[in-house]
């Protein structure tokens, strides 16, 4: 694909929000804002400020929604744009669409924005489908003519027709929204700002509007930035991601990637982790975790393997259980958390033979074996427990944490296939063939 | 900032810095269709679901009309010349209330549109003027309504005559509109961080309009007041609008001393004034639009 030229910069974006009531303390911050500004001299109040951390408390009463955010968009690109709550989505795609401005920083763009944050802003509860399609296209940025021209098509792609001489408080919120976003989808702006539109209507219109949007990006050439929690739509729609985190850019490229670099925000990747004190190890009186370990072929600990490699878990615990007979567990959740598979030690034919109801110190390993798992990063679920009765003694989430990568070196499941493979998981399976020749007959 | 290449071809830049005195004159234009959008929208669904629908347009002016007739000019015993009290009255009260209605619905734009302009941009000074462009369609019909009554009133010798100058109306008006405008474009920036200031709206109007010569001739002020207090009265530049405006209908009938000429210049010096206070308010306005979502 050639290059596009640039369409929207995006250069050192920052803006800064004070926390707390306004009220005694504005005026007095704002005469001494105005007293530094006269004398020529920078705000005092923006040197200080922290990063965007909801959870931790900060020192200062001035946070950054987001701070420093670079990025470029080209023209006919649809960029994604993720983060977890609070992250500076909403506060970008705010400046973005011109509601508020930036602390510092500036926005070029080369085309006319519009954005579409929350459906049927504006809707009038008493005016009917058809004044609203005007008024809502109006305040988008469209002008009467341009709306008159598309009305038929606004219409039909909402599904409304019938009621389009009615009240729209009569409408249902479906419709509402879909109307909506049927107004802003025939927008003729070269920048559209689509922000988490996709999580209403039912099926059928999700479907029918991310068809839309892709029209807009593919077939007529225009911009989309498209803010959602919804990977999948993400991934369809969307090639390149931006990944916001505590009001900054944490990744800046391939979906794909930029999914994952999201989904293991605060995720640790470790493959080992030990507790010294059985007293205070997880667990209760019948088990206790003792240690948790992803090694390699060789036995040492390793936290990157290739599609080729044999993966050993290694689970040691303190068998404590004189009643049932304790196994480990292990479940494989992947970065998506889609849990793969659950393991279990019993599965081991010499089991029975570790657990006669004698207190001590289990280790079991389990193989997972090479030309299973796809690639990605794949976090561990450690448990301990026993059935019949079913009882859970040890469970930890997220304990343990791997990497998978595909070096396409030719004697992998993809073969020498160097581009994206399909599927959640990668068994190298057995094939038959047979083989007849043409003229048989 | 330095920039690696430098490049001409942008369409529009979003950062923190503008210039004070970009009114965006033509990026209103470009809305214009908008405008009239929210025009129609005001008149449409004011008066849905109501009983009397547009009759309150009437009912309200008339009815404050006959009272202040029987309170100012029986009770008080204010001269109104060979003019009939209760017209003289609504004519003061018809232009009054364009003004009053303009301030008392701009000065929440802000607070009252808080949540659509938190979603989408466009220039933010458009609800305002719609506001004052849709109180024109009132201001038409109480004066349709005050016209029939100076017919009537006029067949009796109770009007005075009309002068020449009634071809200033449309001045007044835009006058009263821009003033109306420029108080309530700076009033609602300030509400954004003041809450305050809504309660002092309702009854500032209300005293505001006692010192407007809205119900007697600003002359009875000189006469009676000492100068103290009168000049509240002679610097208020909605008294000599009003007083300019029925000066126009009655040709000066209800004074002692009719002589007393209408003054275009006056006219003139009280245009300058609202012009400046609306630009005033404009510039107020579009410093509030760029943050007020992050302080409403």
């Amino acid at each position: 694909m050639e290059e596009k030229e640039v369409i929207l910069r995006v250069e050192n974006l920052s803006k800064q929000y004070r926390l707390g009531v306004i009220g005694t303390g504005t005026i007095s911050h704002d005469l001494n804002r105005w007293w530094h500004k006269i004398r020529g001299k920078e705000d005092p109040y923006l040197r200080i400020g922290e990063r965007n951390k909801r959870a931790s408390l900060g020192k200062t009463d001035y946070v950054w929604a987001i701070k420093d955010v670079n990025f470029e968009v080209r023209s006919g690109e649809v960029l994604g744009i993720i983060g977890k709550n609070g992250a500076g989505k909403s506060t970008l795609l705010k400046i973005l669409s011109k509601v508020t401005m930036p602390t510092t920083g500036i926005i070029r763009s080369k085309g006319r924005i519009a954005s579409l944050l929350e459906v049927g802003t504006g809707f009038h509860p008493e005016l009917t489908g058809k004044e609203n399609i005007f008024l809502n296209g109006a305040i988008l940025g469209m002008t009467k003519a341009e709306i008159k021209t598309k009305f038929d098509e606004i219409v039909e792609f909402a599904g409304v027709q019938r009621y389009v001489n009615t009240p729209v408080k009569r409408y249902s919120s479906g419709m509402k929204v879909r109307l909506a976003f049927a107004v802003a989808a025939h927008l003729e702006p070269e920048i559209l700002v689509v922000d988490e539109v996709l999580a209403v209507g039912d099926a059928e219109f999700q479907k029918k509007a991310i068809g839309k949007m892709q029209d807009i990006a593919k077939g007529e050439g225009r911009t989309v930035l498209f803010v959602s929690h919804d990977m999948d739509a993400i991934q369809k729609l969307t090639q390149r991601t931006v990944v916001l985190s505590d009001g900054e850019v944490l990744f800046d490229g391939d979906t794909e990637k930029a999914i994952q670099a999201y989904l293991n925000q605060g995720l640790d990747t470790k493959p080992y982790c030990e507790w010294e004190d059985m007293d205070t190890a997880p667990g209760n009186d019948f088990g206790r975790l003792k240690s948790a370990a992803v090694r390699n072929e060789k036995g040492d600990l390793c936290n990157r393997f290739s599609v080729r490699d044999d993966i050993y878990v290694e689970v040691s615990y303190w068998d404590l259980n004189t009643e049932y007979n304790n196994t480990a567990i292990i479940h494989v959740v992947n970065e998506r958390g889609q849990r793969l598979f659950a393991s279990n030690e019993f599965n081991a034919p010499d089991w029975l033979d570790f657990h006669n109801k004698e207190k001590g110190i289990v280790t079991a390993t389990c193989k997972i074996p090479r030309h299973l798992l796809a690639e990605g990063q794949f976090n561990l679920l450690i448990a301990v427990g026993n059935y019949n009765p079913e009882i859970i003694h040890a469970i930890e989430d997220n304990l343990l944490s791997f990497e998978v990568f595909d070096d396409t070196t030719g004697d992998g499941v993809r073969g020498p296939y160097a581009g994206k493979w399909p599927g959640i998981m990668r068994p190298m399976l057995a094939w038959n063939i047979k083989k007849e020749p043409l003229d048989s007959k | 900032m330095d920039k690696p290449q430098k490049n001409n071809t942008w369409l529009f830049e979003i950062s923190s810095k503008s210039n004070l005195l970009d009114f965006k004159f033509k990026e209103i234009w470009q809305y214009r269709d908008l405008l009239m959008l929210f025009v129609r929208r005001d008149v449409v669904t004011l008066y849905k679901q109501t009983v009397l629908g547009p009759l309150w347009y009437l009912i309200q002016p008339l009815l404050t009309s006959v009272i202040f007739t029987l309170v100012f000019n029986g009770i008080a015993d204010i001269s109104t010349g060979s003019v009939n009290a209760f017209l003289f009255n609504l004519a003061g009260i018809t232009i009054w209330n364009y003004f009053a209605e303009c301030l008392k619905a701009t000065s929440d734009t802000f607070k009252k549109n808080e949540n659509i302009f938190g979603k989408v941009y466009f220039p933010r000074v458009i609800m305002p003027l719609s506001i004052t462009v849709s109180n024109l369609l009132k201001l038409a019909i109480q004066l349709l309504i005050f016209i029939a009554f100076y017919v009537y009133f006029s067949l009796s010798g109770d009007a005075g005559t009309v002068s020449i100058y009634i071809l200033w109306t449309p001045v007044i008006i835009l006058i009263m509109g821009m003033l109306g405008l420029g108080f309530g474009m700076i009033i609602s920036s300030m509400v954004t961080k003041y809450r305050d200031l809504t309660f002092l709206v309702q009854f500032g109007i209300q005293l505001f309009m006692y010192i407007s010569a809205v119900m007697y001739p600003i002359a009875i002020v000189k006469d009676k007041l000492p100068s103290y207090v009168s000049w509240l009265v002679e610097y208020n530049p909605l008294a000599h609008v009003i007083e300019s405006f029925r000066y126009m209908v009655f040709s000066g009938a209800y004074m002692k001393d009719p002589t007393n000429d209408f003054s275009s210049v006056n006219i003139l010096a009280m245009l300058v004034v609202a012009f400046v206070i609306f630009l005033f308010g404009l510039i107020i306005f579009n410093r509030t639009e760029r943050n007020f979502i992050d302080t409403v």
